[in-house]
């Protein structure tokens, strides 16, 4: 197995989940908040990547990391060399295409957030900035935890944009979902089925923690629940 | 229509004190709702009184800056809130607002609830100040407890403290007490008149209910359909009703249409009739010309009955009449009477039982000549 691919990719995921759960937030607090009148275009932008083709993504991506844009010149001028094909792109690219996993869920239990709990924070005093870190946040922790988890787990598959932008550098750009469709395309059906199942199995199980941590009651134990019914059957008997 | 007391206070009057709420609101809803009201507020603890949809907790948003009029002016405490192109924003009102659903932060305790308001003060200020509130509302037990693991006479006074802790300029109270069976209740009025009795902040307290307008408030204001209808002490402007509406608010089950048929001056009464049924009743005197038509309304718990002729009483109105029906409501027992007109009498359980009504019996109802209000009609 390619343990450096795996290495690769769970680092961009670590890095894209930890910008995006700060450059969520206000993202997410002005697409609730905001009463400007377009706000549904910033909120289709914002959502643009759940139903873009990754490579029609990707390839605008590729085009505005270039040497030929202004973002991609003034990159290569303070680093010498371009985004595309480095790490660094695959981070934006991974940023914009997972933006609305991370955004939304946090939009939505922050809009879940009684707006007379905010009514009173300001009468007590409080700035908005205030209101935001001490009542808004901490009532928006499983909204946090899912927009958090669901970006790492896109950022760990993604495939379409990280080959646009990051082609398929051993150890700079080459993750797991690309190892395995080499894998696949040189008919190495044992290792590409290896990767796959861990991926698949980390998928699962962060996915599983997401919905764990946000079970409100914990009323029913998995396992302590299949020990009275153990308990059941040995009366039963 | 004349407003019941005299003292109101003149909104252009340049001589309202500094530490009076002075509200001057007009805002229209695209509902086709309007609030258009002035007042001021003196320290102490008035009674906005009105029925659901009169626009209380709205023009309470209004003082807190929650909501925005279209145009008028209110100020408190020597600065100006709103006026013109003033908006101070909410947080620098210090106002404390206690919210109908008293909106406790959920995910703090107790006493980090109430310490929300003031923590730009020093910590050991801070917990000097928490500690005082938590003590004087009686409340220190509870402050490492979420809202959540608290009953609800217990939140309503950490709402209350939350909100005094802040050293507010204006104290707005929407329903704090709504929820609340009658002995907590009792309770927290008293801390909330022992707190004020210090302070000596303007405090508007809205409510419905009858019973809370007379045990708290030293003025009331009534509003209705947007509009301040009534003002003056609660016993002046519950107890004299002119308008209906006033008189609806202040429990008249029973409001009759009536002409003055005789001025007795002698004995400081009056005999109206009614215009369905012609009853006479017994009133008290007011100035009112024979023939004029006055309104007559009668509390369901101020008549007596009687299933025997009463004789030996002082009360005027010995009116007989035919049960038509009896309802239980609650504890208490709603008898529907025939007398000529029909009159709603309210009952206690064990005065049915004891005097084994039913509907169709005949019964006398007794009616005290002072428990007849007049209004103008």
């Amino acid at each position: 197995m390619d343990w450096q691919a795996f290495g690769l990719t769970i680092r961009l995921a670590v890095v894209v989940a930890g910008v995006l759960a700060f450059l969520g937030l206000p993202i997410a607090h002005w697409i609730t908040y905001s009463r400007w009148r377009w706000k549904f275009l910033a909120e289709a932008v914002v959502a643009l990547p759940i139903v873009l083709p990754p490579t029609v993504l990707g390839f605008y991506v590729l085009l505005a990391l270039g040497s030929r844009s202004p973002l991609g010149r003034w990159w290569q001028g303070l680093t010498g060399h371009t985004l595309a094909f480095t790490f660094e792109g695959l981070v934006i690219g991974s940023i914009i295409y997972s933006l609305p996993f991370a955004v939304q869920p946090f939009a939505a239990s922050f809009a879940a957030v009684d707006s007379r709990l905010l009514a009173a924070s300001a009468t007590l005093g409080a700035s908005k900035l205030r209101t935001f870190f001490r009542v808004i946040v901490p009532l928006s922790v499983p909204g946090l935890v899912t927009g958090v988890a669901l970006s790492l787990a896109h950022t760990m598959g993604e495939f379409g944009v990280v080959l646009m932008v990051g082609g398929n550098i051993p150890g700079v750009t080459r993750t797991v979902s690309i190892d395995i469709y080499d894998q696949t395309q040189a008919l190495n059906y044992a290792a590409a089925n290896q990767t796959a199942l861990v991926l698949l199995v980390i998928s699962f199980f962060v996915l599983s923690l997401v919905y764990a941590l946000n079970r409100r009651v914990w009323a029913v134990w998995p396992w302590k629940e299949e020990r009275s019914r153990k308990t059941l059957n040995h009366d039963g008997h | 229509m004349q407003s019941v007391c005299e003292n109101s206070f003149r909104p252009t009057s340049p001589s309202f004190a500094a530490s009076d709420l002075f509200v001057q609101v007009h805002k229209r809803f695209s509902s086709g709702f309007e609030l258009d009201v002035s007042f001021a507020v003196p320290p102490g603890i008035t009674i906005l009184f009105g029925p659901s949809g009169a626009g209380k907790t709205t023009l309470l948003d209004c003082i807190a800056g929650l909501a925005t009029p279209d145009s008028g002016r209110i100020a408190a405490a020597g600065c100006t809130f709103f006026e013109d192109k003033t908006r101070l924003p909410v947080r620098s009102r210090r106002v404390g607002y206690v919210f109908q659903d008293l909106a406790l932060f959920p995910h703090l305790s107790v006493e980090k609830n109430i310490g929300y308001g003031i923590a730009g003060l020093h910590v050991s200020e801070r917990r000097r100040r928490v500690d005082a509130v938590l003590e004087s509302f009686r409340i220190a037990t509870l402050r490492k407890r979420k809202p959540a693991e608290t009953s609800g006479g217990e939140r309503q006074r950490v709402a209350l403290a939350r909100a005094l802790v802040t050293d507010p300029c204006v104290l707005l109270l929407d329903e704090p007490l709504a929820a609340l069976d009658a002995a907590s209740k009792s309770n927290i009025i008293e801390d909330l008149r022992t707190w004020n009795q210090a302070h000596r902040i303007p405090i508007l307290y809205v409510t419905h209910n009858r019973e809370e307008v007379f045990a708290l408030g030293e003025r009331m204001l009534v509003l209705d359909n947007g509009r301040v209808i009534a003002q003056g002490t609660p016993h002046g402007v519950m107890t004299a009703p002119q308008q209906e509406i006033i008189a609806q608010l202040a429990g008249f089950e029973n409001i009759y249409d009536t002409t003055v048929v005789a001025a007795h001056e002698d004995r400081g009464t009056m005999t109206c009739r009614t215009a369905a049924g012609n009853v006479e009743l017994e009133t008290p005197l007011v100035r009112a010309e024979v023939g004029s038509n006055l309104r007559v309304g009668i509390r369901a718990g101020d008549i007596l009955l009687a299933t025997v002729r009463p004789q030996g009483l002082s009360a005027r109105n010995v009116l007989p009449g035919r049960m038509v029906s009896l309802a239980q409501r609650d504890v208490i027992v709603v008898a529907r009477v025939n007398c000529g007109v029909e009159m709603e009498v309210h009952l206690t359980l064990a005065a049915r039982d004891a005097l084994q009504l039913q509907a169709g019996r005949e019964v006398w109802l007794i009616v005290k000549t002072h428990s007849c209000h007049l209004m103008a009609s």
